[in-house]
């Protein structure tokens, strides 16, 4: 607890010269679209292949569990409310940590170590607003983004596992998970998620990559911690989500 | 006893103000630098004349980075006063120190490239953040700049692509491109072959003179450097042991100065790192 508080405060200050650093120049702009790239678009194949198998895996013992009621009919709602409430926003954020969270924190840690940060504060380039900046916005625009990817290929993944390999209905599949959802509620949620998942997730990533010594143990050290600092983040603060706010 | 030591570090600096002085583009005057609590230089006054190349040499862990990182405001001094183009140092501001930057060029060691832009686009970075100059004379700026370290041609390639000597060099463009009135050199040979080495060196003396800039090379390559320089400052056991002309230097017979010049083990420069700490 004594070393938490300090380390919020040291992330809280972080975030404000991020946010200050920001400058709407075309730079800027074009920075931030190449990080999207890099950290968005990167990132949408193993999202997409870890939502199908999350969405069959679902679908599989889903069914067996509520065969056993005789309510395999409401799969669909089973399928819907878990992921667009829970599984979707957290495990879409932990496999973007361990994707982009990771190579941020390695790629400021390379940054530093290679003397690219120092440079471009000697040519009185603010580094923050240059490579932190970038990354950190692209981190939070990509992650609600991904969140719905995710989403979206464990629907399909589990509409081929309960319709196509266990027999139920594609009628009762689609129709329970259509009445089930609700745009604000958990649509929302998710979104709401996934925007604060990414803002932590990223932030952690920027913080530990920019301030680690400039050594290939603190390079190491960064990206470990950007992972598993990360994850831990993204679950303590769905549960805070969840127990506040729905 | 520290406490004595510390009291005439702020009389002297209360009572000998640095007179702005034109012939000087770096001006220390009794100048403290620690890190850490602990004092890397003591007591430094010297001053980096103005159109000139100054070599400042010294033993490795001498100091002569230290020095650099107070000139770049980097550093504070712990107590003395510090003047870079006629501005005090340390600033009030980040904002300020990057003003002074502005007029800095610095070729750091690692040449620290920024490895995701061309040999083009970290040349053309300083201008793009610093001005708004139309595209087509920013290109034909970067090319005049590539063009001065003979790399006009490596525009496209990546700095994954260049050798260490190329790499430096682009490093040296892009110090330059915003036309500082001063440049700050910290080890530009390390790690070069005897070839690139005269390159370099060849660069800095021929920009220093066409372009009218004040040098200071920081470096412990005695030989090579030497002849380049027009002034020499050594710095070693913690403070500044020379301040003269190459001349002066080479036919110094100051037994420190000579064990430093001659390579030889044996001497007042300490091998072991408890002499080295304590001087």
């Amino acid at each position: 607890m004594g070393d938490l508080l300090p380390a919020l405060g040291r992330m809280g200050v972080f975030l404000a010269r991020i946010i200050g650093a920001i400058r709407p120049s075309r730079m800027f702009f074009a920075d931030t679209l190449h990080q999207l790239h890099v950290i968005g678009s990167r990132s949408v194949s193993i999202v997409a292949v870890g939502g199908a198998f999350v969405g069959l895996v679902l679908a599989l013992q889903g069914y067996r569990t509520l065969t056993t009621f005789g309510a395999s009919s409401s799969l669909g709602t089973l399928l819907g409310l878990t992921l667009y409430r829970e599984l979707g926003p957290v495990l879409a954020a932990i496999l973007f940590c361990g994707r982009a969270g990771s190579a941020m924190a390695a790629e400021l840690g390379l940054m530093r170590a290679t003397d690219q940060i120092t440079a471009l504060s000697m040519m009185a380039i603010d580094p923050v607003g240059k490579v932190v900046a970038p990354r950190f916005l692209a981190g939070v625009l990509s992650m609600p983004l991904l969140t719905m990817v995710f989403c979206a290929f464990a629907i399909l993944g589990g509409y081929l596992q309960a319709v196509h390999v266990l027999g139920l209905d594609a009628g009762f599949f689609w129709g329970s998970l259509q009445d089930s959802i609700d745009l604000q509620q958990d649509f929302g949620q998710a979104l709401v998620k996934s925007v604060a998942f990414g803002l932590v997730t990223s932030l952690i990533a920027t913080h530990v990559g920019y301030h680690t010594p400039p050594t290939i143990e603190g390079t190491s050290r960064a990206t470990t911690q950007a992972v598993v600092q990360g994850s831990l983040m993204v679950l303590c603060l769905d549960f805070l989500i969840s127990a506040l706010f729905y | 006893m520290a406490g004595d030591t510390l009291r005439d570090c702020f009389v002297t600096a209360a009572h000998h103000s640095v007179i702005a002085d034109p012939s000087s583009a770096v001006v220390f005057e009794k100048v403290r630098l620690a890190r850490g609590g602990r004092v890397v230089l003591d007591d430094v006054s010297l001053r980096m004349p103005t159109g000139m190349v100054t070599a400042v040499l010294g033993p490795s862990g001498a100091g002569k980075s230290t020095l650099l990182n107070a000139i770049t405001g980097e550093l504070a001094p712990a107590c003395g006063q510090l003047r870079v183009l006629d501005h005090a140092l340390p600033c009030h501001s980040n904002a300020e120190l990057f003003r002074l930057r502005r007029r800095m060029g610095v070729l750091l060691q690692g040449n620290g490239l920024l490895s995701d832009l061309s040999v083009f686009e970290n040349v053309a970075l300083p201008l793009r953040v610093h001005t708004r100059l139309p595209e087509p004379v920013l290109a034909e700026l970067v090319h005049l700049k590539l063009n001065a370290v003979g790399l006009a041609e490596a525009a496209h390639l990546a700095p994954q692509e260049l050798s260490g000597g190329m790499a430096r060099r682009v490093a040296l463009a892009r110090a330059l491109v915003l036309d500082p009135p001063i440049m700050l050199y910290d080890e530009p040979l390390t790690g070069l072959d005897p070839i690139a080495c005269g390159v370099v060196l060849d660069l800095i003396r021929r920009l220093n003179d066409s372009l009218g800039l004040s040098s200071m090379v920081i470096t412990h390559h005695v030989g090579e450097t030497l002849p380049y320089a027009d002034r020499a400052i050594v710095i070693a056991n913690g403070g500044v042991c020379f301040d003269g002309t190459p001349a002066e230097l080479q036919a110094s017979t100051d037994p420190l100065l000579r064990q430093f010049l001659d390579g030889t083990p044996d001497g007042p420069i300490g091998f072991d790192y408890r002499s080295q700490r304590h001087g």
